[in-house]
C-alpha cells in the first residue's frame, strides 16, 4: 500500500530533494563507493569493517533495504546523524545506560528468526524472517521519533505497514487489541539477566492503531538492516507515540480481546500509560513534555501534538479525554 | 591556630595541592569529554548528570573525613574537609547552572514549574539551598563571628543536604536504581558512624589492629582542630 496523506503545510518531496540528487545518492550507496562509506561508518560505530560487512551480508534483505523506494508522509526536517541514532538508545535488554545497547549487543545474533502471529485470528502464522517481509512492500519512511524522556530524533526507517502483516493472519471480529513481545534470550541479552523490567518486554496497541497506515514494521534504518541496538531484525515504529511503544526485536504478535499488559505500564502505571501518545499538554509526572531536545540541537523546540502527525491520527482519539487516557 | 614544623608545612602544602588536583580533575575530564564528543549524542544531559554525580560523590567524601580521622587518626584528612566541601558545592552549582543555562536555556517559566511541580527537582533544589549557608560561612571569620558552637550546629545542615541529594538522584532514575542504592548505602554508613558512641570507632579499630595503628590514632587526637563532629 502506498500512503499518500500529504500534509498541506509540508513541502512536496520534489521541492526538497532534486530527483537526480537522491538517485545519485542511491547509486553512490550501492556502488563501490558504498563499501568505503560502510567501512567509515562501521569504524565510527566502533565495529571493525569486517563485522559491519558480515552483519550486512548475513541479512538476506540487505539489498532490498538499500533499494527500497521512499514512502510515507514527506518530512523536511534534518535527519539525525546515524552515529547518534545507533549509540544513544533505550533498549533495556542490553542495559539501562544509553550507551549499553551499542556496547553490549555484540553477542546478539538475531537470525534465524521465528515470528508468530496468533490469538484472535483465522490463520495463525509462524514465519521466518524472510517470509515476514514481502520485498516489494518495503519502503523508506522518514519519521520523527520522540522519546518519553523529552529528546527526539529524525530517522529514515525501512519497513512495511503492520496492517499488511495483520491482514495475512485474517483477524477475527473479536480482535480488539494487538499485543507485542520482544525475544527472550538472556544468554545474548545481558539486561535480561537482571530484574530491570519484567521480561519479556511487552507492548500493545488498539487494533485500529495497529492497522493505521503510519504504523510501521521496520527491518532497516539509514538504508541498512537494523543494527542490534536498534531492534534487529524487526521492530515496530509508531511515530505519534513515545518511543518505548515502538517495541524492538519482536517475535510475537497476538491479537487479543482485552487491552494487553505493557512493560512500562506494569513497571510504573502512573508515569507510563497504555496510549502514551506524544502530547505536549500532558506532562510526565516528573518532567514537562511541552518541549524536547532534538538530538544535535542546543535549544529545545516545542513538542507537537501527536508528534506532528495530528492530521493523520487525531481521528483515532476523537471524543477521548487524553489526560485520562495518557 | 596550629603551629607547623617546616616538614609538616610541606606536607600541608602538598596535601592542599593534591586535594585541589584530585577534586578538580573530574571537571577537567568533563570539559575534555565535552569538546571531544565523548559525552555522546546528548552531551547536555550527560554533562548535567555527571556534574551532579561528582557533587554528590564529593559531598560523601567530605562526610567520610571525620569518621576516617576517628578510625585511623588521619587528621590530615580532616583538614581537607573545608576544601572538599567547597568543591562539592562548586560541582553542585555547575550542575544547577548546566540545567538552567544549557538544558533549559534560562527558560524561567519551565524552570520555575519544574522546581514547584517536579518532586525530584524540588528535592534537589532544596539540597542546594541547604548548602548555600554552609558555603558562605566556610571561612574562619564566619566561624568566629558565629562562635564555633553555633557554627557547628549550622553545619549539621550538611546531613539533610546529602540525604536530599541522594533522594534527588533516586527519584530521577527510571528503572535501574543500582547507583542511587550504592550512594544511599554509603551515606547510611557515614551517618551511622555519627550515631556510634564517642570512642567506639577508635576502640573497635584498636582491637583489630596491633598496637601501632591504635597508637597513631591516640597520639593524633590532641592535634585535632575543632570541628571533628
Amino acid at each position: 500500500m502506498l500512503i499518500k496523506i500529504r500534509n498541506p503545510r509540508h513541502p512536496r518531496e520534489n521541492a526538497v530533494t532534486p530527483k537526480a540528487l537522491y538517485l545519485n545518492r542511491r547509486r553512490f550507496l550501492t556502488g563501490t563507493a558504498g563499501v568505503a562509506l560502510g567501512v567509515t561508518l562501521g569504524a565510527r560505530l566502533g565495529l571493525t569493517p569486517g563485522t559491519a560487512r558480515a552483519a550486512a551480508l548475513a541479512n538476506p534483505l540487505a539489498d532490498a533495504i538499500a533499494q527500497a523506494p521512499k514512502g510515507g508522509p514527506v518530512l523536511s526536517e534534518e535527519v539525525t546523524p546515524k552515529g547518534d541514532a545507533t549509540s544513544y538508545n533505550n533498549f533495556y535488554e542490553f542495559g539501562a545506560d544509553k550507551g549499553d545497547p551499542e556496547r553490549n549487543s555484540g553477542d546478539f545474533h538475531p537470525l534465524p528468526w521465528t515470528f508468530t502471529i496468533d490469538g484472535e485470528v483465522e490463520k495463525p502464522l509462524t514465519l521466518g524472517f524472510e517470509d515476514l517481509v514481502s520485498v516489494d512492500a518495503l519502503e523508506e519512511r522518514l519519521y520523527r521519533l520522540r522519546c518519553v524522556e523529552a529528546w527526539s530524533m529524525v530517522i529514515p526507517w525501512t519497513g512495511f505497514s503492520l496492517s499488511r502483516l495483520i491482514d495475512r493472519a485474517k483477524p477475527l471480529s473479536s480482535a480488539k487489541y494487538v499485543a507485542f513481545e520482544t525475544v527472550v534470550r538472556p544468554g545474548e541479552m545481558p539486561g535480561q539477566r537482571t530484574g530491570l523490567l519484567d521480561w519479556p518486554y511487552r507492548e500493545g496497541l488498539r487494533l485500529d492503531e495497529a492497522m493505521h497506515p503510519l504504523t510501521l514494521m521496520a527491518v532497516g534504518m539509514y538504508g541498512e538492516p537494523l543494527p542490534n541496538q536498534n531492534g534487529a531484525p524487526v521492530r515496530l515504529v509508531v511515530p505519534w507515540k513515545y518511543g518505548f511503544k515502538s517495541i524492538k526485536s519482536v517475535v510475537r504478535i497476538s491479537l487479543v480481546k482485552e487491552q494487553p499488559p505493557t512493560s512500562w505500564n506494569m513497571a510504573n502505571a502512573r508515569e507510563y500509560g497504555f496510549y502514551s501518545n506524544v502530547n505536549p499538554q500532558v506532562d510526565h509526572p516528573r518532567w514537562s513534555q511541552a518541549r524536547e531536545r532534538r538530538i544535535g540541537d542546543f535549544l529545545r523546540r516545542d513538542t507537537m501534538m501527536f508528534n506532528g502527525y495530528e492530521d493523520e491520527v487525531a481521528s483515532l482519539y476523537s471524543g477521548m479525554d487524553l489526560r485520562k487516557f495518557y | 591556630m596550629i603551629r607547623f614544623t617546616s616538614s609538616s608545612i610541606d606536607r600541608e602544602v602538598l596535601a592542599r595541592v593534591g586535594t585541589v588536583l584530585l577534586c578538580g580533575a573530574p571537571l577537567v575530564w568533563q570539559v575534555v569529554l565535552l569538546f571531544s564528543g565523548g559525552l555522546g549524542a546528548n552531551p547536555i544531559e550527560a554533562l548535567t548528570r555527571n556534574l551532579g554525580e561528582w557533587g554528590l560523590i564529593l559531598l560523601l567524601v567530605g562526610l567520610s573525613l571525620s569518621p576516617l580521622r576517628r578510625a585511623f587518626g588521619w587528621t590530615m584528612a580532616l583538614r581537607r574537609r573545608r576544601m572538599v566541601g567547597l568543591f562539592a558545592f562548586f560541582y553542585i552549582c555547575l550542575h544547577l547552572l548546566s540545567y538552567v543555562g544549557l538544558d533549559q536555556f534560562f527558560h524561567w517559566p519551565t524552570i520555575w514549574a519544574d522546581i514547584i511541580k517536579r518532586i525530584y527537582i524540588t528535592v534537589g533544589f532544596g539540597a542546594f539551598l541547604l548548602l548555600v549557608p554552609l558555603a558562605v560561612t566556610s571561612t574562619h571569620r564566619w566561624v568566629k563571628r558565629l562562635t564555633y558552637r553555633r557554627w557547628k550546629v549550622l553545619h549539621r545542615l550538611v546531613y539533610p543536604a546529602a540525604l536530599l541529594g541522594v533522594v534527588h538522584y533516586w527519584l530521577m532514575v527510571k528503572a535501574d536504581i543500582t547507583e542511587p542504592v550504592i550512594f544511599a548505602g554509603i551515606l547510611a554508613a557515614l551517618l551511622g558512624t555519627r550515631l556510634l558512641p564517642k570512642g567506639s570507632l577508635e576502640h573497635w579499630l584498636s582491637n583489630r589492629t596491633t598496637g601501632a595503628g591504635a597508637r597513631v590514632s591516640r597520639r593524633s587526637r590532641p592535634l585535632n582542630r575543632p570541628g571533628s563532629a
